[in-house]
């Protein structure tokens, strides 16, 4: 009964949080939407500007705390922050539906292709980075495992815990759905380890979560689980596995240090896409997101900022 | 043209009678019009995808979407295990549930408990699917000694709990349409209470039952959200019993899951809709066939109940 509690309550205090952000933000907005229609009515030059940010469900909660900032910095502008994955906010940028599309993996190809057609002409920029941590229920007794013996439990070579030294327990293989930037990453990085004629898919009994928080859930109380997830989502009641890059190389556990010095072996950077060069407020918005003050918060979310 | 007889008598009011007829039937006609359209839409937007994706491809049991993998089997099977689990939990509770409502409790009881099956089938469906994912599955898992409790059968349970109020509703109104006389005669010629449920008042109202349960299997369908966050969505091909007690990915949480990410007009997009298709072709399968039955009862009992 004890876990159950405390799942309950972890899960109620990240949904306080997330309403609470939600509520800043919209006060914010309207506080900026008063003030700003009071200007605009003497100088139109100060009239409301909205950007339109959406995308990867990695990033939402970084780009709402950069949003929430921003309305300090400058009340005029007026950020609308939606998730929904990374495939989503590409399409919602390629229909020219939003200004800011936020992603985990870099555009494909494909995509890139409808964008032009389209009209829009996608340009890149790194806002961050992120470290995926593999994470398993706190119960289970490994410790860690090499990029190899992950790429083989999650195609489906190795199927009880026992073949890498734990418990003899089946393996259950947890994932975000195909729509996040997450498990493209993973699926090219870690299943396929980075090889391009490597065809491996993941095995066809992956469950396929649609949020983080149903792959946090599962591990907390599944000791049979495995689950990725970016480092930023890790919670103490989840243990990290330390990861190698091959057998006999160090194992290295997830974090900023890790990551900036490129020794954590499964570590990605987080993008937003702008359609065409920016220009005006969302160039100013994201020369913001790249100064030092904005990183910051990248650092109190559990991602890595991006050193110049 | 009953009603014309009755109100016709004046001759000013018939241009009304006429306008009004004409609204109500075209009201009524919207409705084959709303599904013709939509089905036609439907067949607009999935009939690319067989062209573009070989048939092979189609009937494989693998669906994994971004590598161009698009067997519909897993799916097409994740929905019905789910289904039949759920009708065969909904079926018993619901019918049970009609029974002691409308024979056996009390009235106060009855006006007390009624009420509160309607407010359950009113609970939204995320909400189960949030207390199914974090209380209903760990539990599954220890009791039932399965790898992990985002299964089917946790779908099963839960798609059976919202089907259950939809079949206690219809189920306890036909069985309160069986005329008291029945019953009176059952028992008078010495028939026990509970022989007079099953022998007489069950099968009088069966067509309505029928309906009930009919319509429960429908809301057990279409049902997306409930499902997406307890049944693990692992597009596995169930094969036997054994396969209720894994993780299944369904038509609905397929389409939902994905349909945002797809860029329009692409093949995964035309599959989706061709997904919709059999989805809706299952659901009217249902329709037809609870129809059919009911119909035939109706003939054949209509000179009991009339």
């Amino acid at each position: 009964m004890d876990f159950l509690v405390s799942v309950q309550l972890s899960q109620y205090n990240l949904y306080v949080q997330n309403i609470k952000r939600l509520l800043v933000l919209t006060f914010i907005i309207l506080l900026a939407g008063c003030s700003g229609r009071g200007i605009s009515a003497q100088d139109p030059s100060q009239q409301i500007k909205i950007i339109e940010n959406k995308g990867s469900d990695t990033i939402v909660n970084l780009a709402l705390a950069w949003a929430e900032e921003y309305q300090v910095i400058d009340p005029t502008v007026q950020l609308s922050v939606t998730g929904g994955g990374s495939g989503t906010g590409i399409a919602a940028l390629i229909n020219g539906t939003v200004d800011l599309a936020n992603a985990s993996r870099r555009i494909k190809e494909e995509e890139r292709n409808a964008a032009l057609e389209n009209g829009s002409d996608p340009v890149e920029f790194v806002i961050a980075r992120d470290a995926i941590a593999i994470i398993v229920n706190l119960e289970n007794p490994i410790e860690h495992l090499t990029l190899q013996q992950i790429s083989a439990i999650y195609s489906g070579a190795i199927n009880n815990w026992k073949e890498v030294g734990g418990e003899d327990r089946p393996i259950v293989r947890l994932s975000r759905e195909t729509n996040s930037g997450t498990h493209v990453y993973f699926l090219e990085e870690v299943i396929r380890l980075g090889e391009k004629d490597n065809h491996t898919l993941f095995a066809q009994n992956t469950l396929l979560l649609p949020s983080s928080e149903g792959i946090g859930a599962e591990i907390r109380q599944n000791p049979n689980a495995i689950g990725y997830d970016g480092l930023g989502y890790v919670t103490d009641e989840m243990k990290v596995i330390g990861v190698a890059l091959a057998d006999g190389e160090p194992y290295i556990f997830p974090s900023a240090r890790t990551v900036n010095n490129d020794q954590y072996p499964i570590a990605r950077d987080l993008y937003m896409y702008t359609n065409g060069e920016p220009e005006g407020v969302i160039k100013e918005y994201l020369d913001w997101i790249l100064s030092s003050e904005a990183q910051e918060i990248v650092t109190e979310l559990g991602f890595v900022p991006i050193t110049k | 043209m009953k009603s014309k007889q009755i109100t016709g008598k004046e001759s000013g009011s018939s241009i009304r009678e006429f306008l009004i007829t004409a609204l109500i039937k075209a009201a009524g006609y919207s409705a084959i019009l709303f599904v013709g359209m939509i089905f036609f839409f439907l067949l607009l937007e999935s009939f690319p995808a067989l062209r573009e994706v070989e048939l092979s491809n189609l009937l494989s049991s693998r669906w994994y979407p971004i590598e161009d993998y698009y067997g519909v089997l897993p799916l097409v099977g994740g929905t019905l295990i789910i289904t039949i689990g759920a009708t065969l939990i909904a079926l018993p509770f619901g019918i049970g549930t009609a029974i002691y409502l409308s024979e056996i409790a009390p009235r106060w009881l009855r006006d007390t408990l009624k009420p509160l099956v309607e407010v359950l089938g009113g609970l939204p469906s995320v909400v189960l699917g949030f207390l199914g994912m974090l209380i209903l599955s760990p539990y599954l898992r220890i009791w039932l000694d399965i790898p992990t409790g985002l299964s089917a059968f946790a779908g099963a349970i839960l798609l059976g709990g919202i089907a259950i109020p939809t079949v206690v509703t219809v189920a306890e109104d036909a069985l309160d349409a069986v005329p008291k006389s029945y019953r009176d005669a059952s028992l008078a010629i010495g028939a026990t209470e509970w022989q007079t449920i099953w022998r007489v008042t069950l099968p009088a109202a069966r067509s309505g039952v029928l309906t009930a349960v009919m319509l429960g299997i429908g809301r057990a369908i279409g049902e997306t959200m409930t499902v997406m966050m307890v049944t693990g969505n692992a597009p596995i091909l169930p094969t036997g019993l054994k396969n209720l007690f894994s993780p299944v990915r369904t038509m609905t949480a397929t389409i939902a899951a994905e349909m945002g990410e797809v860029a329009n007009s692409s093949t995964h997009y035309h599959v989706l809709f061709l997904i919709g298709i059999i989805l809706f072709l299952i659901s009217l399968a249902v329709n037809v066939a609870a129809s059919a039955v009911v119909f035939r009862q109706k003939k054949s009992q209509g000179h009991i109940l009339s």
